[in-house]
Parts: structure tokens; C-alpha cells; sequence
């Protein structure tokens, strides 16, 4: 037996919570579980908290068991996982900012989400805090003859989201970047928290718009667990149509803003047109171009149109038929893989230790896909590979995500050929009569797994929601690749990681 | 490389002229916006654009703006790197408690004449975000805003005709914000 299931029995289980188990566990067994993190058994997949608990979900790496570990906070502290398992610093920092729970020990505790703007504090936590006191954020220091430091952001100079950079350089080489994030802090969690499950699926659908199928559907699926709704096959397989054809949007999109960024302009304005026609496709069979909305807790929103197979069949031919000069004209652009090719290496070791999701971890040697591992409907059913590379550059990560149209390609094709029958939706159910219950999915969306974590009140609506974006993970490993690389470069490793700050501020 | 130029050249443009529906209206902006811009702002409008808490879904449509089909740059408009080379500031997002004095400082630091153009549902005074602790509730809660453009998010074509519309009411009353002083 594992000593994930080990753990579990030795806690306090919560009956109401599904498909994995949740356990309340002791210090000891709550400490022994960052020791496990440390050492590489399991994988951290996320960690939050609420009044008076903590929790973190993680995955067994030998059994692919997965589990909820719980810990009541004794006088508001916990002992901190970040300690041990760096991975857990960040979301530390935001439990400690948001519900106000203090990680004992935590490294850095300098706040995250909350930069004193709010006219409280601790939002998920007891009310009644008055707001923290404006004060300079203190970046680490990086000291040394003949550096200098280059502030960018929150502002960016390109159309993407804000985030602040702060280089400290060497001539042209970087020798430290610092992320500072949290500027599209929304409070999400607090809007979600007492509202009907139907307006959460909205708010979960835009936790991170280029995601919004992925999180929509990890939020469906918690909520479906936790109410133990059956969700109709034909609804199963057209979420995992609009999953891949999200996955193939942004992957084109990718493709091109990467070799933009090398200053190679047509193979952007190529993909930008792939893009374009998977979006006009999804708004032809769907009715929204990103397909926000389209999947709803029971099942999907649209059916698929009398021509919507034929639509989407006429787009992958017409890919196949494209793409493959475009991966051509890529791998055979010196000029272009001179800027690729050796940059931004993420060693497979880091990858590991952070549980790097998506085409970051895929691309450094770690071969983890949610629809594998734990693994959902209908993708047992599907024939796919999930690529791997080891070499961890800025061209390893265009790569998987070359490797994961072809694959998505081809999985629409199987889908539209295999579509099953039937309701598109389950039923509406009353509230269940248990009581509360609770519910956990892992999606893997097209930036990596995408955690939800729902508990649903007696009345029905939502009590608590945490919808854990990739990103998490991925942010603090751009750090680690830039190094050593040189200014100029940084677009191109930012873009191949092309982490949400959105799905991460949330 | 030779081969897909030739086929471009052979091609010729993708951008689009087909008659569907959809590009009618475009080619149909396409003067409008051409004649409007030429008028008032001798053929060419810089625009930055600015996510003040936005999900990211608003700036995956003004991206693709950008893209072959819609080709923004054949009406005279451009996106800057920087606000101090813009005219307009298009802005997306509730606005963030976070990001408020990042946008108050953009909008300071834009030249006068200047515009500003909210994009989306949530710019507008929060959308689905409104109520949070986090969020101001909408551009116009922090910088005057001259035009909304609706939409969770907006399509390429709802944009273009937005700054059709932007380049309308220039026309009839001239700058509202930022006169010099």
C-alpha cells in the first residue's frame, strides 16, 4: 500500500468528498508530507486554504494515487510545506494574504496577491481586518560591480497581460529576474464563495480567458463529483472536442508569437491565420469564438450543428494540409533555431521537483498529462501519445506543442467519428440531500493541468471554490531559465512559457 | 521559405474581400475608417492598449486584429509599445485595485489629444466581477472613458467597427478629454 493511502487512513477521512479522498491529518503526518514533496514521491498539484484549514492536494508519482491532505490550524497556523517543497512558497504567500493563516517557517513571507490596494485584508479569512499599510516592495537583493537593474512592467510594451520584471543584469546577460505578480488580482474565489453553481461556472470560465474551456471544466467536473451527477456520453465527448480545438488555438497562436518574438514575422502571420480559422470554426459550431460558456456543470451549453462535423472536418484537413510546410519552414530556418535552440533551459530535475504541467514540463522530460494521470472520460477511450523531449530549450517547447496538434488533430477527427448520441446535458438536480459535499478535478488544459476544488452547501450554492491554474508552477521556473541568458532573449523564453497571469492572480 | 513566398505571391493577399457577411462589413470599415482617419488624424491612429484585470480573453481578440484577415494596420491603425507614442488607450478589464494607479499613470503619461476606449463587458463597470473587494468596477471609475465596446469578449469585427465608431464621435466633437491646458 502506498503512503498516500497510508496517510489518508491514518486522518481524520471526509466522507463527502470525490472521486479522491480528503483526509484531516496531524502535524506530524502534515510535516511528513513536505518531506515527501522534498524527496520526489509525490507531486504537489496545489495547496489553499479557508477559515481554520489548509489544504494540499497531491499525487503519488509511483501509483498516480491522488489525494486531499487537510490540516486544522491551531491558533491560524500551519506548519509551512514551502519549508521543505519550494514549489508551495508562492501559494503560501497567497493562503497567508487571502485567508490569513500563517505557514510556519515559510521562507519569504512578504505578501503576494495583496499589494495594499484592498480596503481590507484577508478576504477568504475572518473579516474585519483593516487594510495592510502601503509600504515599498522589497525585491531580493542582487549585488555586485557593474550591475544594473531593468524595471519592466506592469506595463507591458506588447498587447499581454500585467506583470512586473525586475532584470538584474550583467552587460547583456541576466544574472537574476524576480516576477512580481498579482496585479489582475480579482478576487474570484470571494465572488465564487456563496454563489449559485451557475454563476461560479461563469466566473471559473474566466478565471483565464485563453483557458476558459479547460477551467470551466475542471470546475464542472468538481461540482459534478461532488453531486455525483452523471454526465450524458455525447456531452463527455464534445467537452473534449472544445478542450483540443482550445488546445489547437492557442498552440497556433504559440507557434507563431514564439518565432515573432526571433523577429520571424510569416511564421506568425501563418499560425495567426491557423488560429483564426479554429476560432471562426468554434464560433460556427459553438457560437463563441474561445467557446466560453460552452461547458456548464451537467454537461455542454450547444450541441454541435447539423454542419458541425462537416465544419470541423473541412479545418483539420485544411490544417494538415498547411501546418506541416509551416513546421518544415521552421526547422529549417537557421536563423531561427539560432535563436531557440540552447535557450531558456529548464533542467528536468526543476521540472519534477515543480510538477511543470503542459509542454514546460512535457518538453524538460517529464511525461505527466492529466488525461492520463489521474486520467478522464472519454480520453481512456481515445488513442493519443503525450510527446516528451529532454532537451528543456525555448525549440523543445515549440516542438511539443508541434507534436500536440498533430495529436489534437487527430484526436477531433476520432471524436467526430466516434460521437455518441443522446442528451447533451444531465438533468437538473435538486441540492443534494446529504448535506454538504465536496468535490476535486485535474484538467489538463492547453498550458498544463488545471486543478478545481469545489464544497457545495446544504443550500446548494458554492461554500468554498479553488480553481488552481498551471502557472502556479511554471512562473517561478522562467526565473530559473532566463539565467544566464541575455536580455534580448527573455521574450522568447517568456513566450515559450506563455504563463497566465490572469489564471494565476485570479 | 522560397516556396511559401511564392505561394503567397501567387495567392496574393488572404486578407479578407470574399463576400460573406462578415466581409462586407469589413471592407465596408475599411473605407469608412480610412476616410475618418485620413480626415482627423492624417491617416494614422496609435493605440496602446492597456489590461487593467482583464482574463486575457479581450486581449486575444485585439491580437488577432493583428492577424491577416483583419490586418488593422491597412486602415491606419496601429498598436505602440509605448503610451507616450499613442492616441488612444484601449483599455480591458474591471480594473484591479492592483492595476489602478498603473493605468492612472499610462493615462497621464499619454500625450494629449488623447482617447480612451474600454473593451469588454467587465470594462464597463465590472461585469461578472463586480462587487469585489479587488475591483474598482470599470475604466470609467478611474479615467474618463470616451468609448465602450461591449462583448465577453469583443470579436475582431465588433472592435473594428468600435473604433469606426471612436473615430465618428472625434469627428463630431472633438477631443473630450485631455484638451491641452
Amino acid at each position: 500500500m502506498g503512503a498516500l493511502n497510508e496517510a489518508i487512513r491514518a486522518g481524520r477521512r471526509v466522507s463527502e468528498h470525490r472521486p479522491w479522498p480528503r483526509a484531516v491529518v496531524s502535524r506530524e503526518s502534515w510535516e511528513q508530507a513536505a518531506h515527501r514533496l522534498h524527496a520526489g514521491e509525490w507531486a504537489l498539484v496545489g495547496l489553499w486554504g479557508e477559515r481554520d484549514f489548509a489544504h494540499m492536494a497531491v499525487i503519488e508519482r509511483e501509483s498516480g494515487d491522488c489525494a486531499v491532505l487537510s490540516y486544522a490550524c491551531e491558533g491560524n497556523r500551519f506548519p509551512a510545506v514551502g519549508r521543505m517543497h519550494p514549489p508551495a512558497i508562492r501559494l503560501e504567500r497567497a493562503v497567508r494574504d487571502l485567508v490569513g493563516l500563517e505557514p510556519e517557517g515559510l521562507p519569504d513571507t512578504r505578501a503576494w496577491l495583496d499589494h495594499s490596494k484592498w480596503n481590507l485584508r484577508h478576504p477568504l479569512g475572518q473579516a474585519g481586518h483593516a487594510p495592510a499599510a502601503p509600504s515599498v516592495y522589497p525585491f531580493l537583493p542582487a549585488e555586485g560591480e557593474s550591475l544594473h537593474q531593468i524595471p519592466v512592467g506592469p506595463v507591458h510594451a506588447g498587447i499581454i497581460e500585467p506583470g512586473h520584471f525586475r532584470f538584474t543584469a550583467n552587460g547583456e546577460t541576466v544574472v537574476r529576474l524576480e516576477e512580481r505578480l498579482g496585479y489582475v488580482h480579482k478576487g474570484i474565489e470571494s465572488l465564487m464563495a456563496g454563489a449559485s453553481i451557475q454563476r461560479a461556472a461563469v466566473l471559473a470560465g474566466r478565471v483565464s480567458g485563453d483557458s476558459t474551456v479547460a477551467c470551466a471544466l475542471a470546475f464542472a467536473r468538481a461540482v459534478e463529483a461532488a453531486l455525483g451527477v452523471a454526465v450524458p456520453p455525447r456531452a463527455v465527448w464534445l467537452r473534449a472536442l472544445l478542450a483540443e480545438l482550445e488546445r489547437l488555438a492557442n498552440h497556433f497562436g504559440d507557434i507563431g508569437a514564439i518565432c515573432n518574438d526571433a523577429a520571424f514575422a510569416m511564421m506568425h502571420a501563418q499560425c495567426g491565420l491557423l488560429r483564426e480559422q479554429v476560432l471562426r470554426a468554434a464560433e460556427a459550431c459553438f457560437g463563441h469564438r474561445l467557446m466560453m460558456d460552452c461547458v456548464v456543470p451537467g454537461g455542454v451549453a450547444h450541441d454541435l450543428p447539423g454542419d458541425g462535423e462537416r465544419l470541423l472536418l473541412v479545418l483539420t484537413a485544411g490544417v494538415r494540409r498547411r501546418f506541416p510546410e509551416l513546421v518544415e519552414l521552421y526547422d529549417n530556418t537557421a536563423s531561427l533555431q539560432d535563436r531557440t535552440v540552447g535557450t531558456g533551459i529548464l533542467s528536468p530535475q526543476l521540472a519534477e521537483q515543480f510538477a511543470a504541467g503542459g509542454y514546460i514540463g512535457r518538453a524538460s522530460g517529464r511525461k505527466f498529462d492529466a488525461r492520463r494521470t489521474p486520467g478522464y472520460a472519454p480520453y481512456d477511450d481515445l488513442q493519443f501519445e503525450v510527446p516528451v523531449l529532454e532537451e528543456g530549450d525555448v525549440n523543445a517547447r515549440v516542438w511539443i506543442r508541434i507534436r500536440e496538434v498533430e495529436q489534437s488533430l487527430s484526436l477531433i477527427d476520432e471524436i467526430l467519428r466516434r460521437l455518441p448520441a443522446g442528451p447533451i446535458c444531465a438533468p437538473a438536480s435538486s441540492p443534494p440531500a446529504a448535506g454538504v459535499s465536496e468535490g476535486v478535478a485535474l484538467v489538463e488544459g492547453f498550458r498544463g493541468d488545471v486543478l478545481a476544488w469545489v464544497r457545495i452547501a446544504r443550500d446548494g450554492n458554492v461554500e468554498r471554490c479553488h480553481v488552481r491554474d498551471p502557472s502556479w508552477f511554471q512562473w517561478p521556473l522562467l526565473e530559473a531559465v532566463i539565467d544566464g541568458n541575455i536580455v534580448a532573449d527573455f521574450p522568447l523564453c517568456n513566450k515559450s512559457f506563455n504563463c497566465s497571469y490572469a489564471g494565476h492572480d485570479l | 521559405m522560397r516556396r511559401l513566398l511564392l505561394k503567397s505571391l501567387v495567392h496574393g493577399p488572404l486578407t479578407e474581400a470574399a463576400p460573406t457577411r462578415d466581409d462586407a462589413s469589413v471592407a465596408e470599415l475599411a473605407a469608412r475608417v480610412d476616410q475618418a482617419a485620413r480626415r482627423r488624424l492624417g491617416r494614422t491612429l496609435a493605440i496602446r492598449e492597456v489590461d487593467a484585470g482583464s482574463c486575457n480573453g479581450c486581449e486575444l481578440e485585439i491580437h488577432a486584429l493583428n492577424n491577416v484577415l483583419y490586418d488593422l494596420e491597412r486602415f491606419g491603425l496601429r498598436f505602440v509599445a509605448s503610451p507616450r507614442h499613442a492616441d488612444v488607450l484601449l483599455v480591458t478589464g474591471p480594473v484591479t485595485a492592483n492595476m489602478r494607479e498603473a493605468l492612472e499613470r499610462t493615462y497621464q503619461a499619454t500625450p494629449d489629444p488623447k482617447w480612451v476606449v474600454a473593451v469588454g463587458d467587465c470594462a464597463r463597470n465590472g461585469g461578472v466581477f463586480s462587487g469585489s473587494y479587488a475591483c474598482i468596477g470599470g475604466v470609467s471609475a478611474v479615467v474618463p472613458v470616451d468609448l465602450h465596446i461591449p462583448g465577453c469578449p469583443p470579436s475582431p469585427i465588433v472592435l473594428l467597427k468600435g473604433l469606426l465608431a471612436l473615430l465618428e464621435t472625434v469627428s463630431a466633437a472633438g477631443p473630450r478629454n485631455g484638451r491641452p491646458t
